[in-house]
């Protein structure tokens, strides 16, 4: 498993298949127990990152997760960037649109995800790639 | 690099002359790696069977591990790493087992300690090395595979469909509910439903550590098509961070049922069917 995580660096991982998607969760979770989020922080925050790295790999066509914590003076947290240069998004406010998809998914995985965390950022630049931010601070 | 055709026949040559000093300080090498995890008659028989397709290949003329000539030899190697590999040893561990050929060559040669018998030794290396790099490669194959054929089994047996009651399955779902999962599962479900003949079904869910909007679009589309062949589906284990994180992303269940356990579901559907479940009333003491 992912135990043995140095959480003084950030931690990358390579989005090119459906493992490791499955891999970014449990390196999220892993992070989100240490800088000791509720569970259903936890959970939130493993759920934006699985929607956000299924994003990278579906419409991004694969890219890099990233993973930190990150400590605000009052508050830790845990930041993660996710990076791809596939096509990016043309209008985002469209895409985040409750229920607009291109993918024949439910529409609510990049709504979604910026409703679960505290923070959400999303740059992305058609046909360079997409760089999505995301924060969560324990409470 | 390649043996020379003289090279090549000095080291079978060697082998053969040498065979039982060889083999022995062979054995005693790889024993000492592997401080009695392995047989002695085992590793004897290793050791002799690699030894003797050594012999055999330089026979042949062997002077590179990819020629034609040594094929026996390649198949005997990935048999040993196959049954390294299977018997838990390291990679590591079964390669050095090769490479402990080239100090018992030492040993054997160190007598006689001309120039060509220097340049000899560093050439029976490069075929040593190749052997060795043979072992670990056809050892990572052997692990590769293995892992594939439980990742195999390991589908089959986390999606098991169970009779809960006459008219009612169940599927507990446990681990990631990836898109081949899911197939497996809805597949597996509708077989039931119409083997069985059960006009119910519950999806417990207990076991999936997040349920996002894949791993919900996967349920609804199971509960989907358990509709069209006339059955309903109860979704069940909805704990409370998961109950917050589908209100969250926005995910709606619909009309579809949804309780936090599978024993509430279980109830629900028996009062369903007509089933009443009482308490039966404690004995009172005379």
């Amino acid at each position: 498993m992912t135990s043995g995580v140095d959480l003084g660096r950030p931690q990358a991982q390579a989005v090119g298949s459906d493992e490791d998607v499955v891999r970014v969760r449990q390196l999220v979770r892993t992070v989100a127990v240490a800088v000791k989020l509720s569970l259903v922080d936890q959970t939130k925050v493993v759920t934006a990152a699985s929607e956000l790295a299924r994003n990278t790999l579906v419409y991004g066509g694969g890219g890099t997760v990233e993973v930190a914590v990150v400590d605000n003076g009052r508050r830790t947290g845990l930041r993660i960037v996710f990076v791809d240069s596939g096509p990016g998004i043309a209008d985002v406010d469209l895409a985040l649109t409750d229920g607009y998809t291109t993918g024949g998914g439910l529409g609510l995985g990049l709504s979604g995800a910026r409703r679960l965390v505290d923070e959400f950022d999303i740059q992305t630049t058609p046909g360079q790639g997409t760089r999505v931010t995301i924060t969560k601070w324990s409470r | 690099m390649a043996l020379s055709a003289d090279e090549s026949s000095r080291l079978g040559e060697l082998l053969t002359s040498r065979a039982e000093q060889v083999t022995q300080q062979w054995t005693e090498i790889i024993a000492g790696q592997l401080r009695g995890r392995l047989s002695q008659a085992e590793l004897v028989r290793q050791v002799q069977e690699l030894h003797r397709a050594m012999v055999d290949a330089l026979g042949k003329g062997t002077v590179d591990l990819n020629g034609e000539e040594a094929t026996e030899l390649r198949a005997v190697l990935a048999e040993f790493s196959r049954g390294q590999a299977r018997q838990g040893f390291s990679a590591t561990e079964t390669a050095t087992g090769v490479f402990a050929l080239k100090e018992a060559l030492l040993a054997v040669l160190e007598v006689d300690q001309s120039i060509e018998t220097l340049r000899d030794y560093v050439a029976f290396s490069t075929l040593i090395d190749q052997m060795g790099l043979f072992t670990f490669e056809s050892f990572v194959r052997t692990r590769e595979s293995l892992i594939a054929d439980q990742a195999e089994q390991l589908l089959e047996l986390s999606t098991p469909v169970v009779k809960l009651w006459e008219g009612v399955v169940a599927v507990p779902l446990v681990g990631t509910l990836d898109s081949a999962r899911a197939q497996v599962v809805m597949e597996r479900l509708l077989q039931t439903l119409v083997d069985t003949g059960s006009p119910y079904a519950i999806i417990d869910i207990t076991g999936v550590p997040a349920v996002d909007t894949q791993v919900a679009q996967h349920i609804l589309k199971t509960v989907v098509a358990a509709r069209l062949m006339g059955a309903d589906c109860i979704i069940s284990g909805i704990r409370p961070q998961i109950a917050q994180t589908i209100v969250a992303l926005g995910i709606e269940f619909g009309d579809i049922a949804t309780k936090a356990s599978l024993a509430d579901a279980l109830r629900h559907v028996l009062r369903l069917t007509g089933v009443e479940t009482a308490r039966r009333q404690p004995r009172r003491e005379a």
